[in-house]
């Protein structure tokens, strides 16, 4: 039987008590929301908290915000509300894309964005999501907020700048216009882990690319941004001659590993493979989107 | 601890450990032997049950997540000695062989059917894709769900 080892549980009932109550207990203390990540790593003993936090009760922070300039996703938004968002489908297609392939539907219903986000599995599709999309994350700590940008949340596997008494309470989606974005994965069998997958997003001005978001997951230690292919595209017009050479410049800076899902060069070329269709898929629906 | 649960419609307040999971809450604590403890890692769905009517985990849940929620496990479905339609569909068309992943599949189902009275077999196909059927039987069961949905139709309509 596969039990977690002792803890003690408290149900936190404002965002400021969970954070006083992480101060209080120090950093053997944990929060939890869906638990579908954390409670698997307990009863492997791959994580051991004396004190679990539940902020399941928190709706304060369950929310799709659409702004005039940008969307606001509470950190207790689950799976499911982000699959079915139809505001987010239209701005970024690429958490639709991303969130009919995470795990299951059951799974779904209780997984969470912030969860997701702080457990810091390179492998897990909506860090890549986000930091395709140049998500800024506010984290609330003892003392006030901070707003940080993705490229700076993961610091290692595993880890993020979410220090110990502090709690990610939103996730930002800045909206700028001629935007499409896409996911691509691949995977052993449906709700599995990526084999390697990749979020774009692209950015379209009068022809040609004004920004670009690339991230790869299951493609290192942590979820990869990939820069010098943003940076080879932006200020060029979108074709297919150019999404290759970003897939081919993506799969260079891709570090894989080779696991029981699959060898080095395999997952290199995926990664390459991924970026471009990725990149396609992107410019395709921003093109659509410059219509209207 | 002291837990405050609604299960199947009844109240009952327990002394549980905080690391208690919802499944050996519902089987050992409760005796409700209908929900199965499969895999232990989210991964084979036969532990699902409703949590205020949507599908869940019950391997990958703490009881002590569930104060103030309404939990519904397989023995609820049968009311008055009725079967609810998805028991009969799964009845009718042979949608179970060694039965262990039953009682999740007709969980899923009933939340399906809840949410959609009548979803396409695409839909039941995508509903289930967190179980796991060993003896393979799907396509009675995904036939199974079809019936119930078109039974559930026709009673309404008598109705």
């Amino acid at each position: 039987m596969q039990t977690p080892a002792p803890f003690e549980y408290e149900r936190a009932t404002s965002v400021d008590g969970a954070i006083a109550s992480l101060q209080e207990h120090g950093p053997e203390a944990r929060l939890i929301a869906g638990g579908h990540s954390l409670l698997p790593m307990m009863k492997l003993r791959l994580a051991n908290p004396e004190f679990l936090i539940d902020i399941n009760d928190l709706d304060e922070l369950s929310y799709i915000d659409d702004r005039m300039t940008e969307i606001r996703i509470g950190a207790l938004t689950r799976h499911t509300e982000l699959l079915e968002s139809d505001v987010l489908a239209r701005r970024f297609p690429v958490f639709r894309d991303a969130e009919e392939v995470i795990a299951d539907p059951v799974v779904r219903n209780r997984g969470t964005i912030g969860g997701s986000l702080c457990q810091a599995d390179a492998a897990e599709d909506l860090s890549a999501v986000c930091a395709a999309l140049k998500a800024n994350i506010v984290i609330k700590a003892p003392g006030g907020e901070r707003t940080i940008g993705m490229d700076g949340f993961y610091i290692g596997p595993f880890t993020t700048a979410v220090g110990a008494d502090e709690m990610l309470t939103e996730i930002q989606l800045p909206i700028r216009p001629g935007a499409g974005s896409a996911h691509e994965k691949v995977e052993r069998r449906a709700g599995d882990f990526a084999i390697a997958a990749v979020s774009a997003s692209l950015w379209l001005q009068g022809g040609t690319i004004a920004d670009a978001g690339i991230a790869l997951a299951a493609l290192g230690p942590t979820t990869i941004i990939a820069s010098r292919a943003e940076e080879l595209l932006k200020g060029k017009a979108p074709s297919e001659e150019l999404f290759a050479e970003a897939g081919q410049i993506a799969a260079e800076d891709s570090m894989p590993v080779p696991d029981g899902r699959g060898p080095v060069d395999y997952k290199r070329h995926l990664a390459g493979v991924l970026t471009t269709r990725a990149l396609l898929r992107a410019a395709a629906r921003a093109l659509q989107q410059e219509v209207h | 601890m002291e837990v405050t649960i609604t299960i199947n419609g009844e109240q009952v307040t327990r002394d549980v450990e905080p690391r208690q999971l919802l499944v050996h809450f519902i089987r050992d604590t409760e005796g409700l032997t209908g929900t199965h403890w499969g895999c232990d890692t989210s991964n084979c769905g036969a532990c699902v049950v409703l949590m205020d009517g949507k599908p869940i985990k019950s391997c990958t849940t703490l009881a002590a997540m569930c104060v103030g929620h309404e939990i519904r496990t397989v023995e609820s479905l049968e009311r008055h000695g009725q079967l609810d339609p998805v028991q009969l569909g799964f009845h009718e068309l042979h949608g179970l062989h060694c039965g262990f992943c039953t009682p999740g599949m007709l969980m899923t189902a009933r939340a399906l059917l809840d949410h959609n009275p009548n979803p396409t077999e695409h839909e039941i196909r995508t509903a289930i894709s967190g179980q796991i059927c060993r003896c393979t039987g799907y396509k009675n069961i995904v036939s199974a769900v079809r019936w119930a949905a078109e039974h559930e139709a026709a009673m309404k309509q008598e109705a």
